[in-house]
């Protein structure tokens, strides 16, 4: 059915492909110019805007260091090379969160995508019925902003408001022991629906034929799963991965929203929360440089996890 | 590799779903009957009931929510969290409503501006691109596409930051452009367009309307546009929640309280909660009214998500 392009990367060497093909035709006259133009310009000048020059502003502040005449002398920028990047390195805060949310991650994702997957197979299994009504409560909770989401179950955590009373009264959820993980299943209950929706899509693109060998054998549902969807899916679950993987990394808006009730949430709970915190000190040159190094870390860690998966995948 | 799941194919009902064929009596439990045991009463059953159990897990939280915003004050903590007492959500709405001048409303107004202009402009801007990379050859054009794909894996949030540095150079911090603008370029959009340009615009009707004498950018918007609508409303979606659901974005860029967007507000109301305890009301009615219409407009539009869901992993 589907060749094994899993993501944008993917389908990025194919468009590659594509194109020196046709390299040879390259050199025949553009149809059209004007209205090539008048299409692509209006996005191509605001992506520039949007995307490429703040990227390009970001590393060049992170390059910039604050130096005074004497104590309460004007301050100015001058260019101080990688003297930033020295102490991005060598701050403890920074990387204390860097390590929290991985740790979130490690977690955090396998069980979000664990339960995407079941729900997945199960809604494509005849052993359930009501499958619109399960899809669209399962669903429900991504229409829910970040925000609202942890507002919501910060009550729901809070002793003295919540339904779960014999829960709550008992285990203190906003604790610095466990507010990590309170945090997680908000993010969990938001995007369960949207990864399922994401599996399951892939699931109904499969034709039935596919199955028909595995049923005349006698295989039952949970071995038609195992054997037959779960690698049939594999790309949508790399693809869910990866996104989840970089969605973590930018966790900012659950816990900065949970600072509300929990003490036990910092300032510098996240990297971006330790972004924030530093461009509001203002310290934007040390804020830019977090912020370089925590886009680098993000793009090697998600193609680190395609790679490792291709590599898996070819094996198999 | 070029399968394009079409709207229609992936949103069918069982019914006329094509794979409905191919599982023939699944649907009806007299023949399964004949398949053996394997799918017994009680992995129906078992099914059934983790289906069940997480219903709850994902409703529970929305009917609480409902629940709290149509009790006062005192009866939010005196009595039964999960069931209604004297039924004062009008009150509590009216007074929302009324708090410092309306700025509630005002919040909406502005998400709806930021999230919905902003998405349509996006959607329309990433159409003409996407179009053009699909149906057009010129030379760079992979090049672009390649780095628009770049874009698509930028998180908003890692972009919030340098953006924030970009408008303070120009001074446009805290104004409605700090947020909007930024708001209407959508990568994925460009991405998502193309691919459906190239599966639903035949280049046999833009020669005929060639031939017929319509310009490239008439016969865009009369007809290729209503060839990619059903992908539109995709790309409108997404970026939709794009927008709504951006936090860092107004986080560092916004100071005055009447440019906020909704989240941001009920988040700045929610971290003063403890000095101002009678804005609890406020947070939950606020967050009630303002998920309600995204989870309609969410629900009857899931066909579009999956679309979009599809694409993206299939491709």
């Amino acid at each position: 059915m589907t060749a094994p392009i899993t993501s944008p990367a993917g389908a990025r060497t194919a468009a590659r492909d594509g194109g020196s093909r046709r390299a040879g035709s390259r050199r025949r006259r553009v149809q059209h110019p004007g209205a090539i133009v008048a299409f692509v310009a209006p996005f191509a000048v605001l992506f520039t805007v949007f995307y490429l020059v703040p990227i390009g502003v970001a590393v060049w502040q992170s390059l910039l260091v604050v130096e005074r005449e004497g104590t309460f002398g004007e301050a100015r920028e001058v260019f101080g090379g990688l003297q930033q990047y020295v102490l991005v390195f060598q701050n403890e805060a920074f990387w204390t969160s860097v390590g929290r949310v991985l740790l979130f991650g490690v977690v955090q994702v396998p069980v979000m995508l664990g339960l995407a997957l079941l729900f997945a197979l199960l809604l494509d299994s005849p052993l359930v019925r009501g499958k619109k009504f399960f899809r669209l409560a399962f669903f429900a909770p991504y229409a829910v902003p970040g925000v609202i989401a942890a507002i919501m179950w910060g009550f729901l955590y809070s002793p003295n408001l919540s339904p779960f009373e014999a829960l709550t009264s008992r285990v203190d959820l906003l604790s610095a022991d466990f507010v990590l993980w309170a945090i997680a299943n908000v993010v969990t209950w938001v995007f369960v629906g949207y990864n399922m929706l994401i599996i399951y899509s892939t699931l109904l693109a499969i034709p039935q034929e596919v199955y028909e060998a595995a049923r005349i054998d006698g295989a039952g549902q949970a071995r038609i799963a195992w054997s037959i969807k779960i690698p049939l899916v594999r790309p949508a679950l790399v693809l869910t991965a990866v996104l989840s993987i970089i969605g973590t990394l930018q966790l900012l808006a659950e816990p900065q929203t949970f600072r509300s009730f929990s003490s036990a949430v910092t300032s510098t709970y996240t990297p971006n929360m330790t972004i924030y915190a530093t461009s509001a000190v203002p310290n934007v040159s040390l804020a830019a440089a977090f912020s370089v190094v925590l886009a680098l870390a993000t793009f090697v860690l998600s193609f680190a996890f395609l790679r490792f998966t291709r590599r898996k995948g070819a094996e198999a | 590799m070029t399968t394009v799941i079409g709207p229609d194919e992936t949103s069918a009902t069982p019914a006329v779903n094509p794979r409905g064929i191919g599982r023939g009596g699944d649907a009806h439990p007299g023949t399964t009957r004949g398949r053996g045991p394997r799918e017994s009463l009680f992995s129906r059953t078992g099914a059934m009931l983790v289906m069940a159990v997480f219903t709850l897990y994902f409703l529970v939280p929305i009917w609480w929510l409902l629940v709290a915003s149509t009790k006062d004050r005192g009866q939010l903590f005196s009595t039964n969290p999960l069931w209604f007492a004297d039924f004062q959500l009008f009150e509590n709405i009216g007074a929302l409503f009324d708090y410092r001048n309306g700025v509630y409303l005002r919040w909406i107004l502005n998400s709806l501006l930021y999230a919905g202009l902003g998405a349509v402009v996006a959607t329309i801007l990433a159409a003409m691109c996407g179009y053009a990379l699909a149906k057009y050859r010129f030379p760079g054009r992979e090049t672009i596409f390649n780095i628009v794909l770049g874009g698509v894996l930028v998180p908003a949030t890692a972009l919030a930051l340098p953006l924030f540095l970009l408008f303070s150079r120009v001074q446009l911090t805290d104004t409605f452009w700090a947020v909007f603008l930024p708001s209407v370029v959508s990568p994925f959009g460009v991405y998502l367009s193309r691919v459906f340009a190239e599966a639903s615009v035949p280049d046999e009707l833009l020669e005929a309307s060639r031939l017929d004498g319509a310009g490239e950018v008439r016969t865009f918007f009369t007809v290729s546009i209503r060839l990619m609508f059903p992908a539109l409303i995709t790309v409108f979606l997404f970026q939709f929640v794009t927008i709504w659901n951006n936090f860092f974005l107004p986080l560092i860029m916004l100071r005055s309280e009447e440019l906020f967007p909704v989240t941001y507000g009920l988040y700045a109301w929610n971290s003063t909660i403890n000095q101002f305890p009678e804005l609890r009301t406020y947070v939950l009615v606020g967050s009630l009214l303002s998920i309600i219409p995204l989870i309609i407009t969410f629900l009857l539009l899931q066909r579009y998500w999956r679309t979009g869901l599809g694409t993206g992993a299939l491709k």
